[in-house]
């Protein structure tokens, strides 16, 4: 019993941090109808700019900050310089697109930041505590409160507030969105400034949970959060936490009581991905495109 | 001076040239009419009106110049357009489509404007947490016009608004207009090939043919003229 519930704070652990990079995914996916690949290494990228920050002495939590504030900034541009000239090109442009700039922001960390791994220090307290034979770390608990605030945060602008109504509404019908008085531009530059400062706040507070911070940091991270925001729904806020705990408990079992998969533990998930969309291909929280002409 | 004063207005997409230099008008408080066949380039006008296409030419609007202005900041000074197709965003619940409607206002009125149009049109009512892709052409078609009017614009732009509509619902929504426009005085500017409906509520008229303006004139003189009688009122 307290292995198994070991196993699933472990997978909780790992969840949590699938779900804040899935929901800048989402975020990015809402406003602009973009899947971007390049979510993590973007997030790599600013987090690299988090421990320079540190480096010149600001202390952490000021160094998240002030490198959310450049993360937002950065992703504006990267939608106004990089993705706007392709406005009118096909999805499948959009991806290679994307892939170019995953490419693009891991070579540019490497070259600025070199190979060897960085420690970025906690905001906060390392902390374990034993709670019947279960390990609790301050970790889990801080990125859970974190991705709690996040999607009450997003919830609430995205349903509740004039710019949200309009960045969904560009999301949905931009030529439409721009007769009613709605610069589709602007609300596409804040879609991508949002979700490059959610994943400066994710990268932030997840590599010191790891070993280090390298050129790698986050291609596994990547790939566990797409799985999770396709299991969640591409369009679901909700979706992407959910989607993102059952591929980290989902991946914690199976390592621990599927020995016979050990080394492709990442079938089990990725299994579970397959029959979700089977039956349910906008996923479990996703939406489906109700239109009638 | 008009409210809308439009001179030798070109459009066109890429080389190809769809309007051939047109100049008309819109006077405070009027219903204009532009009747067309198909491809005459109707809605490239109001694309061109609205900043949705590459122009040249005179567009005043209010005594402000808006030629060559983005849809944004045409919207922005009190143009709404309700688009060929009803530009319904499908995303959005019906309230939300609404509510969008009125992005350009910074009053504090826009929940009494929108339970105004509740009562204008009781289907939107019922269906208001609905999303709007599922309505019918109808519906979206009144959601198109409800959603033009929460921005209290000074000009509606409408285009086509009986495209691919039941002739009994088209009535309906002509009439409603009609009433909008004596209620509220809201000018209007609409492109429509069916010319009976279109001539009973408009103060003046515009014929288009392949980019250029033929025949002009009030509406009681268009509906006698021999020419638009053939074309557009099958006699
Ligand atoms: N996006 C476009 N690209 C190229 N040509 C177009 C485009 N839209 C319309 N046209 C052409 O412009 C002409 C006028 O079209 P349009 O303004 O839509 O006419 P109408 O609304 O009166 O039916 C037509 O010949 C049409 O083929
Ligand atoms: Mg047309």
């Amino acid at each position: 019993m307290t292995v198994f519930l070991s196993q699933i704070m472990n997978g909780i652990q790992n969840g949590v941090i699938y779900a804040s990079l899935g929901l800048a995914i989402v975020l990015i996916f809402r406003t602009t109808g973009i899947l971007n690949f390049a979510q993590g290494e973007m997030a790599l990228f600013s987090t690299y700019v988090t421990w320079e920050l540190t480096r010149l002495g600001l202390p952490v939590w000021l160094a998240i900050i002030v490198s959310m504030i450049l993360a937002f900034i950065g992703g504006a541009l990267i939608e106004r310089i990089v993705i706007r000239p392709f406005e009118q090109s096909s999805p499948l442009v959009l991806v290679i697109v994307t892939i170019g700039l995953f490419l693009a922001f891991n070579a540019l960390a490497q070259l600025f930041f070199g190979v060897e791994a960085k420690a970025l220090p906690r905001a906060y307290p390392d902390r374990n505590w034993l709670i019947g034979g279960v390990s609790l770390r301050s970790d889990t608990l801080v990125l859970i409160a974190v991705l709690a605030v996040e999607c009450l945060l997003l919830w609430a602008l995205l349903q509740r507030t004039k710019v949200g109504l309009a960045l969904r509404a560009v999301a949905s019908n931009a030529d439409s969105a721009r007769l009613l008085g709605v610069s589709a531009a602007t609300m596409l530059m804040l879609g991508w400034g949002l979700a490059a400062a959610l994943g400066c706040l994710a990268g932030a507070l997840v590599v010191p949970t790891t070993s280090g911070l390298t050129a790698g940091s986050m291609q596994g991270i990547l790939v566990f959060a797409f799985a999770g925001v396709a299991l969640g729904g591409f369009d679901s806020p909700i979706g992407a936490v959910v989607g993102g705990l059952i591929i980290g408990i989902a991946d914690a079992l199976t390592r621990q009581y599927v020995p016979a998969l050990a080394g492709i533990e990442i079938i089990v998930p990725f299994g579970l991905i397959l029959v979700v969309l089977l039956l349910r291909p906008q996923g479990l929280f996703g939406h489906v495109k109700v239109e009638r002409v | 001076m008009s409210l809308l004063e439009v001179r030798s207005l070109r459009a066109g997409y890429g080389p190809v040239e769809v309007l051939r230099g047109i100049d008309f008008h819109v006077d405070e408080g009027e219903v204009v009419v532009i009747l067309g066949a198909n491809g005459s380039g109707k809605t490239t006008t109001l694309r061109a009106l609205s900043g949705m296409v590459e122009t040249s030419g005179e567009v005043v609007f209010d005594g402000r110049s808006i030629a060559g202005a983005r849809p944004e900041q045409v919207a922005q000074a009190g143009v709404a357009h309700v688009p060929q197709g009803r530009g319904t965003v499908t995303d959005l619940t019906v309230e939300e489509n609404l509510r969008l409607g009125a992005y350009t206002r910074r009053d504090k009125e826009v929940g009494t404007d929108l339970e105004r149009w509740y009562e204008m049109f009781p289907r939107l009512a019922e269906r208001r947490q609905q999303q709007a892709g599922g309505m019918s052409g109808g519906e979206q078609q009144m959601l198109a016009i409800a959603r033009a009017m929460m921005a209290r614009p000074r000009l509606v732009l409408l285009d086509e608004p009986s495209l691919g509509l039941a002739p009994l619902i088209t009535q309906g929504l002509f009439r409603t207009l009609g009433d909008m426009n004596r209620d509220l005085g809201t000018s209007m500017l609409v492109v429509e090939q069916n010319a009976t409906l279109a001539l009973a509520i408009a103060t003046r008229g515009y014929v288009l043919e392949t980019g250029e303006i033929v025949v002009e004139g009030t509406a009681t003189e268009l509906a006698g003229n021999d020419d638009v009688r053939k074309a557009y009122l099958g006699i």
